[in-house]
């Protein structure tokens, strides 16, 4: 046996080396690279993994609970807080919109009415896992789009709770369950079996609050650090157990743990502990349910099945445009929200085991959805794709035409600006505040729309693209600024400056320190760190709050910011010394402990001896008759 | 009692041993606001109408800082420029400090005998303030020959202590008593008006 599960571990893992990379390098994503190492090694292609798919399935839970243990843990309560209009608004009309339209689909379709609304129920969920990664992936998270698809995702993820509490209701009497023997509650009524799973769920919150935190801080005072991740993972196994005792989903268990543990001031240790794990359970977890994806059903009735996914993510499709519609969206940006959220989620996955083994629906039902839902989750990379490569040129290209015929006259102005978000902004709030026109380029249509309606003028559009900044009047601009919300953008705009607007001035936001060498190797002058001038600000009010000289402090952050671009300049001149200097994390602690003894030697606090020289001093005591002194 | 306003420009308060004993003399005096260029406007983004609206609650002016090459420090310039602006300060309608007071509280490295025409700055003090004094004339205020601790290379911290004392009662005199100008004027060192006490 052991042989067995060293064995597993050997295949999921080469799979996922193997695979992932390859998928990346084609351009998929890492999500869709899981997939297919999971549909390699999946019962159905080489079945190399589990000879029947309910071993595979038996993994994809443990994912799928450790993946919902994380996903409750970062539902922090501040940020809910803060995002309860787009969450319970947008997130509200969408899982009511869809949960409706399905159930009528599916009604009409000849279902009973408990099946229909539990299916409604299902497909209205999205993938948190992926689309997260996915728009994280592409930078798309500061769209609107991102932003409003985040906030559905958080209520989707809330509103399971409540999805698993009215399952047990919608269990046909009559129909016996089959995990029957395991469970207290089986064979009680519906009302009951609803009762005691709230029940549950209560429990779990108030023994969280009132008996793992004073647990947790016995462990916190220990100071044995695992000790942490192993009570983390107690109390997670503690709450599945309970669970499984009384009829409940381990997955929505595992899912409140994290809840619980969101809200306890222990979370961020608690998730810099579990952290490293979660990248991989994710990975296993889409694995799974690559492996899951029974192919032979898919084979036996094609059609159907293709249907089916084409029909589910078509109607998810139109009813996020209505909601995004209700919600101002604009035109792109709420295409790309409905998009992004047109697959069904891996909640999924949990409410049709628990909807098979409470009989709520025939297990071929269920069998064909989880088909459905995870092909539609394999599709999502490629649905991205189909918004990146087919949808957004055509907008960007309206735009552009727009904009060539409304004001081909006046682009000539003297400044372009690339990125309009944190950065770029203040820049260039400053320059029209000085009355210097500025064209600005920015990706986000509705910070676009704002600044058009204010009079600047804008141009909705990809800076990376050469014909973008062309129509931005880069031929006759003098700078530009180059702030784009990551530094692959940012690079891959100066690169389009250099080859074809090799007079343009270029003033160029980076990052960070590998950030900053990678424009210096491209031959960036103006390089402007991201945070530099800021930090120095409060390290000088620092110093004049500790008693210092204002001037005194002032001028020292002068000399500092000298002395750290000329080591900067150091460090990049020499290509090997730069490329050890950012190698590892270990080098780069001592390059900055170099660095910070660099200026203690450099004293260069002292450099102000102009005032109160000392040499004076000792002049005029040699002197007597004080000949050069003033 | 007039109202003494002391602008203080020194770039290294911290490490001079003159000015930093003058202003612990003078720091809590009734009616004697002390103003710390330095302090307040590091980057030199003097604030206009704050400055302005200073001036105009006081009678005295005092002008505070060590001599760099024959003048004031470079915020004081900046000050200088931007503060008396025409219009308020000087010209046809520029009437805001007329009939004030102007000094300049000075200190040097070098001893007093070198700031003689005969001394090897050729010069005496009050000919080397010649600029403050012709700014006061045009902004209609009476200006007073400068307060000055000379020689400061040579003076231990007791007697440098002494001359801030001093200092400090030069400052309640202005402050208490009118003052005969056309007598003031001929003191080459407004210091001489405090006799220190025989040690």
């Amino acid at each position: 046996m052991e042989h067995s599960l060293l064995f597993q571990c050997l295949v999921y893992l080469l799979a996922a080396v193997i695979c992932v990379p390859i998928a990346k390098k084609l351009g998929l994503g890492a999500v869709l690279g899981y997939l297919i190492a999971g549909v390699v090694i999946g019962p159905s292609v080489t079945g190399i993994m589990g000879e029947n798919s309910s071993e595979v399935m038996h993994f994809a839970e443990y994912g799928v609970v450790m993946m919902l243990f994380l996903i409750g843990m970062e539902l922090e309560p501040e940020l809910l807080w803060k995002l309860r209009i787009p969450i319970i608004g947008l997130g509200g009309v969408q899982v009511l919109l869809t949960t409706a339209a399905f159930t009528g689909a599916a009604y009409l379709l000849g279902l009973p009415l408990k099946a229909s609304f539990a299916i409604g129920m299902i497909l209205s969920l999205s993938s948190t896992a992926i689309v997260l990664q996915i728009l994280k992936e592409k930078g798309w998270m500061e769209l609107s789009a991102g932003q409003s698809s985040f906030s559905v995702l958080l209520f989707q993820d809330i509103a399971v709770i409540p999805m698993l509490a009215v399952f047990p209701l919608l269990a046909s009497s009559d129909v016996h369950t089959e995990s029957e023997s395991h469970t207290l509650i089986s064979g009680q009524p519906g009302w009951v079996q609803t009762l005691v799973v709230l029940g549950a769920v209560i429990a779990i919150i108030f023994a969280g609050r009132y008996l793992v935190r004073p647990l947790l801080s016995v462990v916190a005072r220990t100071r044995v650090r695992e000790l942490f991740t192993a009570s983390a993972l107690l109390l997670v196994i503690a709450i599945i157990v309970l669970m499984t005792l009384v009829g409940m989903s381990p997955a929505l268990g595992s899912f409140l743990g994290g809840v619980v543990l969101a809200n306890s001031e222990y979370r961020h240790e608690l998730e810099s502990d579990i952290e490293p794990f979660k990248g991989l359970l994710l990975g296993l977890f889409f694995m799974a349910v690559g492996a899951s994806i029974d192919f032979k059903l898919i084979w036996a009735e094609p059609l159907l099945i293709i249907g089916l996914v084409f029909g589910v993510m078509l109607l998810k499709t139109l009813v996020l445009t209505i909601c995004g519609k209700i919600f101002r969206l604009s035109k792109d940006q709420d295409l790309l929200f409905a998009l992004a959220l047109c697959q069904v989620g891996e909640f999924a996955f949990v409410l049709l085991s628990y909807s098979r083994q409470n009989a709520i629906l025939p297990n071929d039902t269920v069998s064909i959805l989880t088909a459905v839902v995870a092909l539609s989750m394999a599709l999502t990379p490629l649905v991205f794709l189909f918004y990146e490569k087919g949808i957004q040129p055509i907008f960007l290209k309206n735009i552009q035409q727009e904009e060539r015929e409304f004001d081909e006259i006046d682009t000539k102005h003297p400044v372009i600006i690339a990125g309009f978000g944190r950065f770029g902004n203040i820049t260039g709030r400053f320059l029209l505040a000085n009355g210097i026109q500025c064209t600005i380029l920015d990706n986000d249509s509705d910070r676009v729309e704002v600044l058009r309606k204010m009079g600047y003028k804008v141009y909705y559009g990809d800076a990376t693209r050469n014909d973008m900044l062309a129509s931005a009047g880069a031929e006759n601009a003098k700078l530009i600024i180059i702030a784009m919300d990551t530094p692959e953008q940012t690079q891959e705009v100066v690169k389009l400056v250099k080859k074809h607007y090799p007079n343009m001035q270029m003033l160029v936001r980076s990052e960070d320190l590998t950030d900053t060498f990678e424009l210096m190797d491209l031959g960036v002058v103006r390089i402007y760190r991201e945070y530099l001038d800021t930090s120095l600000r409060m390290g000088v009010d620092a110093m004049k709050l500790l008693g210092f000289r204002a001037y005194a402090s002032y001028r020292s952050s002068q000399t500092f910011l000298r002395h750290d671009e000329q080591a900067i300049k150091g460090f990049s001149a020499s290509r090997d010394d730069r490329k050890q200097f950012i190698s590892t994390a270990r080098d780069r602690m001592e390059e900055l402990t170099k660095q910070l003894q660099i200026d203690k030697v450099a004293r260069w606090r002292d450099g102000d001896s102009s005032w109160e020289a000392e040499t004076m001093r000792e002049e005029a005591r040699i002197d007597p008759e004080e000949k050069n002194i003033q | 009692m007039a109202k003494i306003l002391i602008l203080l420009a020194h770039p290294a308060l911290e490490r001079s041993r003159v000015h930093k004993r003058m202003v612990s003399a003078v720091k809590n005096m009734d009616h004697v606001t002390l103003h710390d260029l330095y302090e307040l406007y590091p980057n030199f983004d003097i604030q206009i109408p704050r400055e302005q609206d200073l001036l105009l609650a006081h009678d005295i002016i005092i002008l505070q800082h060590p001599m760099y090459w024959y003048s004031g420090p470079a915020l004081l310039k900046q000050w200088l420029d931007l503060v008396l602006e025409h219009g308020w300060a000087y010209g046809m309608k520029g009437t805001a400090l007329r009939g004030k007071w102007l000094m300049s509280a000075i200190s040097t490295g070098g001893p007093e005998a070198a700031y003689t025409l005969e001394g090897h700055h050729q010069h005496t003090l009050k000919q080397f303030m010649l600029p403050y004094e012709q700014t006061a004339k045009l902004c209609n205020m009476h200006y007073l020959p400068p307060a000055a601790i000379t020689g400061a290379h040579k003076l231990d911290d007791t007697a440098i202590q002494q001359k801030a004392l001093q200092y400090r009662a030069l400052l309640e005199r202005l402050r208490d008593e009118p003052l005969d100008l056309q007598q003031a004027a001929q003191l080459p060192n407004l210091m001489e008006l405090i006799q220190l006490p025989q040690a």
